[in-house]
């Protein structure tokens, strides 16, 4: 059985997957913090049923919740290709679907992924917030925007974090499914390499070892930013 | 929108509607029953047992289905004594059967943590009284154990549920034409991207909102007892 551990190695492609795997944490960083900048503000409109506001936001995320993501992947890039290459022959670029491109669309799609998820965390986070404290914050007279930088948001923050440890776990592993469309992150450089080596069974195993890793790693993260917002109390 | 693209459209997708069905219940199936045996090996006192599940549950809850999906379809379909073996090339060789296998295994390890949740929310009291009253192992699984665990699990598992429906999407990158398929293949046809998507999108939400509703009865029947 003739597993092709020697052409990996041979070929230079451990290195064409660690290329991909830090493009793979790029992107699930960069629309993560999207994701949570979204989440925040459609999660703050939820909870407080700001009028019109909340239907626009109850709409987007039961659709991005309820319809697969890779749809609203092909949705994003198929519908932005053209758009996007006639503004860049509108200003004399040609031919300027390259990785820049794909990964600013791969952005937009999985930070939108990413917020409607994280929308919900938010929302159930301050939810949790014991209405005493932010009625005991009024009648001491503190203004509005103070209870919510010295009341809610810190226990908003708190209360947010496993969620939003489960909210990266899935952006990170919906970051793979970009790899469809065509841009160079670690599932791409997977296939390929497996492709043109056509040992596809070691590529995958090693993408699927990197993930694993990237999930193991964020995961201890995530438990020592919980240790650290626990709150002190006394024993 | 244009109503002939719709004529199109429509016919299409419902074609594809039906296998994301076939695949979503074949591989609920299967995955369930794998879930229920991991978590009760996670909870059982033998060492090896517990940590095999725990180590399944991390392996598959911590790469992307689309990897496992790959592994499985182009990875395995490469070794030789799969391709010798007429029931592993049974599993591997066909797509659907492929994505139908990855699906369970998939969602056997997300079932397994919702499962477990539930049986260890149990009260140690209740099961002590059924070991009072003379019960068996297996017949106080059946009437006392299980019955708790999957009430108090139920909501998290419709949840659980989405997601293999949305994971179904994935079985169009390996050949397998279900609604998403479809979909793709009508969008490089016509270029009607957004139209293509609404009516694909929600053929989707019309299954996930099924789904949610039968799990929602089914919690209500099983919490029938509780003051409403």
């Amino acid at each position: 059985m003739e597993l092709g551990l020697w052409q990996v190695w041979e070929g230079g492609w451990i290195s064409a997957i660690l290329r991909g795997a830090a493009i793979t944490i790029a992107l699930g960083m960069a629309s993560m913090a999207f994701g949570a900048v979204i989440g925040v503000g459609c999660g703050l409109i939820k909870w407080a049923r700001i009028f019109p506001l909340t239907l626009a936001v109850d709409f987007y995320t039961s659709v991005v919740r309820g319809v697969p993501e890779l749809l609203i992947i092909y949705l994003l890039f198929f519908s932005s290709v053209e758009f996007v290459a006639r503004v860049a022959a509108a200003f004399g670029y040609e031919g300027l679907a390259g990785n820049g491109y794909a990964f600013t669309i791969a952005v937009v799609a999985i930070a939108a992924i990413s917020g409607a998820y994280s929308t919900e965390v938010v929302r159930g986070a301050l939810a949790a917030i014991p209405s005493g404290h932010i009625e005991a914050a009024r009648a001491l007279g503190i203004p509005g925007r103070r209870i919510f930088r010295r009341i809610i948001a810190p226990q908003m923050l708190r209360i947010a974090v496993p969620g939003m440890n489960n909210v990266w776990q899935t952006t990170i592993k919906d970051t793979a499914l970009v790899s469809v469309v065509g841009l160079q992150e670690l599932m791409r450089a997977a296939f390929v390499g497996a492709g043109s080596t056509r040992h596809p069974f070691i590529f995958y195993f090693i993408a699927a070892l990197v993930y694993l890793a990237i999930t193991l790693v964020s995961q201890g993260g995530f438990d020592w930013i919980e240790r650290i917002l626990r709150p002190r109390t006394r024993k | 929108m244009d109503f002939e693209l719709v004529f199109l459209a429509v016919p299409t997708l419902a074609k594809g509607l039906w296998l994301t069905a076939i695949l979503t219940i074949t591989s609920v199936a299967i995955g369930f029953n794998l879930g229920l045996a991991l978590a009760v090996m996670r909870l059982s006192k033998n060492r090896a047992m517990s940590s095999f599940a725990k180590g399944y549950s991390t392996v598959f809850r911590g790469t992307p289905l689309l990897v496992q999906l790959f592994l499985f379809y182009y990875g395995l379909g490469q070794l030789s004594f799969v391709r010798d073996n007429p029931v592993l090339w049974w599993v591997v060789g066909d797509g659907a059967h492929c994505a139908v296998m990855a699906l369970a295994l998939n969602t056997a390890a997300y079932t397994s943590e919702i499962l477990r949740g539930g049986l260890m929310s149990i009260p140690a009291g209740l099961v002590e009284a059924a070991q009072a009253c003379g019960m068996s192992q297996l017949l106080r699984f059946r009437r006392i154990t299980f019955p708790l665990a999957i009430r108090q699990a139920l909501p998290a598992y419709g949840n659980e549920l989405v997601l293999v429906v949305k994971g179904t999407s994935l079985a169009s990158t390996i050949t397998v034409l279900e609604i998403t398929g479809h979909a793709k293949r009508l969008m490089s046809q016509t270029y009607a991207i957004l139209e293509i998507f609404a009516i694909a999108g929600v053929l989707y939400l019309l299954i996930n909102l099924l789904l949610i509703t039968l799990v929602r009865l089914l919690e209500a029947r099983l919490t029938r007892y509780l003051p409403r």
